[in-house]
């Protein structure tokens, strides 16, 4: 009986939660226009989330295509198909690889810090400071970060697929010979600007998701260090379980 | 915080760095020519079967690609496709009795339109149409027809043995 009890407390938590995040999200939109009125705060945040994330994301992402170049062509030589490797990992690292990698760095390099940022200010009482003078903190801190998160993720998976295929490039045709010419062409002839938009829709719609995550969590975080902590943990786990979720139903759509 | 100038060239450098990828994926990963001025014309072919013809696939000249095709569609009053290619201005001396046809790369591969060139001193204008066309081949038709044709020839053979016996019994008898 208690099982059947806690199962179903749990549930309604989730639900709390969600339908939290959901109002939370709608009180974000609502507000966005004003993020148009203080730009300055705009900038900053995207060079928080985007121009401080640029170096894991370049570095990540010349690894993972190295290791796509490695492993597929082991894959394709053994079915005697070495020429579509360029192909095979463009439209890999498009229309999936890129912006699912891309959103989990995220997460941990950009969404953990925001959490933290806003949860350390709700611990030292800073957001309620901002309301006794009169300062919305949700236009002044959230906003802001959630724009900047927005706009930085679709730009770091461009980064991120054009790093890959370099790497991808460097492993197949510097190091295994493929022909250089044959590697472009095929993958530009297979590849379409739809798989391109796809790339970069699910690069907005992770962004989106992350960003939103990240300042749920730390806006709402318990105003203790444990409570901060805590937040800071859970925005990863929600945003990958998140991002892994979106990327079915927005790869189920766009097919 | 850094310096607000600082954050500004670094901000800066971000965005430049990842509008640079999108466009280069855009623009060379992906079969889309961009271009600004009209630097192509269109051409008309209909055909009776395209077979597995689909947009975006290549018309070449001697194995050369010189434009893509853009539209396919179905008339109902000529009950024919019609296909319309959109060929790169540099090729502009076509001439119009050349043959545009449906071709496979290799056994299985895509399709694409083959134009052989004609004879004549006049050149191709947009919006022309290719006179001399020859359809797809579709494989399964040709094996059908290479089946159908083998089974005919057996009953042939066999109706030819069974008319040469026949004569032969009631002699026997």
């Amino acid at each position: 009986m208690t099982l059947i009890h806690e199962l179903l407390e749990g549930m309604q938590d989730f639900l709390a939660r969600a339908g939290a995040m959901t109002r939370f999200f709608v009180r974000v939109l609502l507000i966005s226009p004003a993020g148009f009125l203080r730009p300055r705060l705009v900038i900053d945040q995207v060079y928080n989330a985007g121009a401080l994330s640029l170096v894991i994301i370049m570095t990540s992402g010349l690894f993972v295509g190295m290791v796509m170049g490695l492993q597929g062509y082991d894959l394709l030589s053994r079915i005697g198909s070495e020429d579509s490797l360029g192909t095979g990992a463009a439209l890999t690292l498009l229309k999936e690889l890129g912006p699912v990698v891309t959103a989990l760095l995220f997460a941990g390099r950009a969404g953990t810090a925001l959490a933290s940022e806003i949860g350390l200010m709700r611990a030292t009482d800073q957001l309620s400071a901002m309301e006794i003078m009169a300062v919305d903190p949700m236009k002044r801190v959230v906003l802001p970060r959630f724009l900047g998160g927005v706009i930085s993720m679709p730009l770091l998976t461009g980064i991120f697929v054009a790093v890959s295929l370099y790497g991808v490039q460097l492993i197949g045709v510097q190091y295994f010979g493929i022909d250089q010419g044959q590697f472009w062409s095929e993958m530009r002839s297979a590849v379409d600007i739809e798989d391109v938009r796809e790339g970069l829709i699910k690069g907005l719609v992770f962004g989106v998701a992350c960003s939103l995550i990240a300042v749920f969590e730390g806006y709402n975080a318990e105003p203790t260090a444990e409570g901060v902590g805590r937040a800071t943990t859970r925005t990863v786990v929600v945003s990958a379980v998140t991002t892994l979720v979106l990327d079915y139903i927005v790869t189920a759509i766009l097919l | 915080m850094r310096p607000s100038r600082a954050i500004d060239v670094s901000t800066g450098l971000f965005v430049l760095l990842g509008l640079v990828a999108i466009v280069f994926l855009v623009t060379q990963i992906s079969n889309r020519e961009f271009s600004l001025t009209e630097t192509s014309f269109r051409l008309n072919a209909q055909f009776e079967n395209i077979g597995g013809l689909k947009t975006g696939a290549p018309v070449k000249m001697a194995g050369v690609t010189i434009g893509r095709v853009e539209t396919i569609s179905y008339d109902m009053q000529l009950l024919k496709a019609i296909v319309t290619m959109r060929i790169d201005k540099r090729y502009d001396q076509i001439p119009t009795d050349s043959d545009a046809s449906i071709f496979t790369a290799g056994l299985l591969g895509g399709q694409y339109i083959g134009i052989s060139p004609g004879g004549t001193e006049e050149y191709f204008k947009d919006g022309d149409q290719v006179a001399f066309v020859q359809d797809a081949i579709v494989l399964e038709n040709l094996i059908s027809k290479y089946l159908f044709s083998q089974a005919d020839k057996e009953t042939a053979a066999k109706a030819e043995a069974a008319a040469a016996t026949t004569p032969a019994t009631p002699a026997k008898e």
